[in-house]
């Protein structure tokens, strides 16, 4: 009875192997093609910390995984969102429904970057964040979809806040770019602030591409603040620091804290201006043998170093990639639960985990920009003064209003 | 915010910082408008070019002529630049905006801003587009004075007053001269005028060139202030053309009040309410075309 039991599901379980080869494959890449679209600002204030070079990350990685995965082609495609999340969000859609997009990376600007990754949630399109840097993007904005992987405003004020309160810098004004990053860069700053014994004394908030900082700047004077911070980013940053230097601000005792800062604004001030600021950043191309490594091909391609924008959208795509040959699919659930299972880590992610939250833990830096003496070269900026582990940078699941964190 | 009588006055001098930049890019508007009809949309990506000229004149120009410690200086970059950009605009004057004299406004209108569109891609592709520092302001400019009231950077001290004097000169020339009352002449009666044995094609051709240059000029003046960046023109532009409108197309004194006094009102807005300074100017020109649609300084037409 036992054997005829047996033999019974042995030829039951041939019959659908069978039936199985007979069946065509199931398709394991959808349209037969991986598509990574890098949408971010080409061509405005953020355009040369991210823009075309975050495509050139993007296609970097592309190439050094073999151009193929499963089999299949991998074609990188970019567009320009203009700092508009409008455009953003009617691009990305056409990139999804007709283009066949797979990833969109980049996303600098949170406007743009909330506009998109809520898209992507809906159609059920990955979308692997370098640029932008709102924490809403891993809390009430979240998606099954959306992975968060440089850097964000808690990890920036956490650090850069600390830091400076610990050195005695109680009292702060802050100058803001008046949309979702700045805001959310001011709130949490000021958290930690607070939570050290630190006071916030005001706050001015400006229009994002600014051209003149000045009355804000005496804004800033007048308040009397040990600290200026400055809640914007790329030209933003540039020029308000330039003008606090033309003003003379910062010389009687007030200091200029850039809250987020890039390598190519640093670049972009001269060392002699920026000299001594510090602040927090996810990556630097000097660190160690491989990041310089990645930066001097990056360098040939681009003729900049990368910034962690750039960097970032290199290490995003590679793990995505690896993340789909893992899984044998490019379905995106099964990618994600591979992102989301997998370690990252490689010259960029040190350490580097996806949390449920889409957030990418990885080390963080706080960094100092160097004397014109102590720069050896054009892109010797910068010193990494101490390095925070991931953990410790970034808002703990505990704090979190994610939907998909159990409390 | 506190409103001491020290924030407002130091607030008002910004506000007549950036306002002397109105008044000197309105003003050329006004000139070109006033005399050849044009709006002159190309203006902000000149501007930008003025500025440019200062910078890749500063970095550039010795390496490019095998000489690395040659720098054109900012004086130098001063008359340098509204040249360049002059004879640049002498071009588009001969070759293209004579062509569309017989026609519309609108074509003008719509040639100068599509080459602004030209010029500005152009510098995107090539130039960082947060900007690039210029590191020639003169040391006798740098520093602070002490107004009292503020610090106030030497260098805009000298903004300041170089821009009204430019300015006043300008409208000088225009209305209270003999060489001014040909152009205005040669613009309401271009036969009769050339009756008299003027030339008065070769002098619009030098007005629009005059008009431009006074737009790189601007440009040079600003390279220190701001960064140098292909959309600093078309940042600036905008907001020009609302001072325009508000001050009355065509009108020289209108341009240069007006772009002195939304200056001011935009710089005690940021103290006020800093989030509605962008758009504080585009309000009063709303009420302005509401109540006076000629502007401010402007005659009915």
């Amino acid at each position: 009875m036992k054997s005829l039991y047996s033999s019974a599901a042995l030829s039951a379980s041939l019959l659908l192997a069978t039936a199985g080869l007979a069946a065509p494959p199931k398709e394991t890449i959808s349209d037969g093609v991986v598509k990574i679209g890098v949408l971010t600002d080409m061509s405005g204030v953020y355009s040369t910390l991210g823009g075309k070079g975050t495509q050139v990350g993007v296609e970097m990685a592309v190439k050094d995984f073999g151009g193929k995965v499963l089999g299949k082609p991998i074609v990188v495609i970019g567009a320009d969102h203009q700092n508009k999340a409008d455009i953003a969000s009617a691009k990305a859609r056409e990139w999804f429904d007709n283009e066949k997009v797979d990833m969109i990376t980049g996303l600098l600007n949170s406007g743009c970057a909330l506009a998109v990754q809520k898209l992507g949630g809906d159609k059920k399109r990955i979308t692997m964040n370098t640029g932008a840097a709102s924490t809403e993007l891993t809390n009430g904005a979240w998606t099954p979809y959306s992975i968060h992987y440089v850097y964000d405003t808690y990890a920036l004020g956490k650090v850069t806040g600390q830091a400076v309160v610990q050195t005695g810098g109680k009292s702060w004004f802050f100058i803001t770019a008046d949309y979702a990053f700045g805001q959310s860069l001011e709130g949490n700053t000021s958290l930690f602030v607070k939570k050290l014994g630190g006071k916030v004394v005001g706050s001015v908030r400006h229009p994002l591409s600014s051209a003149d900082f000045s009355s804000y700047l005496l804004q800033a004077q007048a308040s009397g603040a040990q600290i200026i911070g400055l809640a914007n980013a790329g030209g933003d940053t540039i020029n308000a620091i330039k003008q606090a230097k033309e003003f003379g601000i910062g010389q009687k005792g007030q200091k200029l804290v850039g809250l987020l800062i890039f390598d190519t604004d640093i670049k972009s001030l001269g060392l002699n201006v920026a000299q001594g600021m510090q602040f927090t950043s996810g990556f630097y191309w000097d660190r160690d043998e491989a990041t310089r490594a990645f930066a001097k091909r990056f360098f040939a391609i681009h003729k900049a170093m990368p910034t962690m924008d750039q960097a970032g959208a290199y290490s995003a795509t590679m793990n995505y990639l690896k993340a789909i040959k893992l899984a044998g699919t490019d379905d995106p659930d099964a990618v994600m639960a591979k992102l989301k299972s997998m370690d990252i880590s490689d010259f960029f992610a040190v350490h580097g985990k996806i949390r449920v939250d889409g957030r990418m833990v990885h080390d963080m830096y706080l960094m100092e920009v160097k004397k014109p003496s102590e720069s050896k070269g054009e892109w010797d900026l910068l010193k990494i003064v101490k390095t925070v582990s991931g953990d410790e940078a970034f808002m703990p699941l505990s704090e979190s209003t994610c939907p998909a964190v159990k409390k | 915010m506190g409103m001491s009588l020290q924030t407002v006055l130091s607030q008002v001098m910004l506000g007549l910082n950036n306002g002397v930049f109105y008044a000197i890019l309105s003003l050329g508007l006004a000139v070109i408008f006033g005399l050849l009809n044009i709006v002159n949309f190309v203006h902000g990506a000149l501007y930008m070019l003025g500025a440019y000229v200062a910078l890749l004149g500063f970095n550039q120009l010795g390496p490019l002529l095998g000489r690395p410690d040659f720098h054109l200086n900012y004086w130098a970059a001063l008359l340098v630049a509204p040249l360049v950009v002059g004879a640049l605009g002498v071009l588009i004057e001969k070759t293209m905006l004579r062509r569309l004299r017989k026609f519309d406004h609108l074509y003008g209108l719509l040639l100068t801003f599509g080459l602004a569109l030209i010029i500005q891609g152009v510098f995107t592709n090539y130039f960082n587009v947060s900007g690039d520092a210029y590191d020639g302001k003169p040391e006798v400019l740098s520093g602070v004075v002490d107004l009292g009231f503020m610090l106030f950077p030497k260098y805009r001290v000298w903004v300041i007053g170089i821009s009204l004097a430019v300015c006043f000169g300008t409208w000088f020339v225009i209305e209270r001269t003999k060489l001014g009352s040909y152009l205005r002449a040669g613009t309401e009666n271009p036969e009769l005028v050339k009756a008299f044995g003027i030339n008065v094609p070769l002098m619009i051709t030098l007005t629009y060139g005059f008009g431009v240059g006074l737009a790189a000029f601007a440009g040079v003046l600003a390279a220190p202030i701001y960064s140098v960046s292909p959309v600093m023109g078309s940042e600036m532009i905008i907001t020009v053309f609302a001072v325009v409108v508000i001050g009355g197309m065509g009108s020289i004194m209108g341009s240069i009040l007006t772009g002195l006094l939304l200056g001011m009102v935009e710089g005690f807005t940021k103290v006020v309410y800093a989030p509605a300074s962008g758009t504080v100017i585009f309000l009063i020109m709303v009420v302005v075309l509401l109540v006076k649609p000629a502007g401010l300084f402007g005659k009915e037409a």
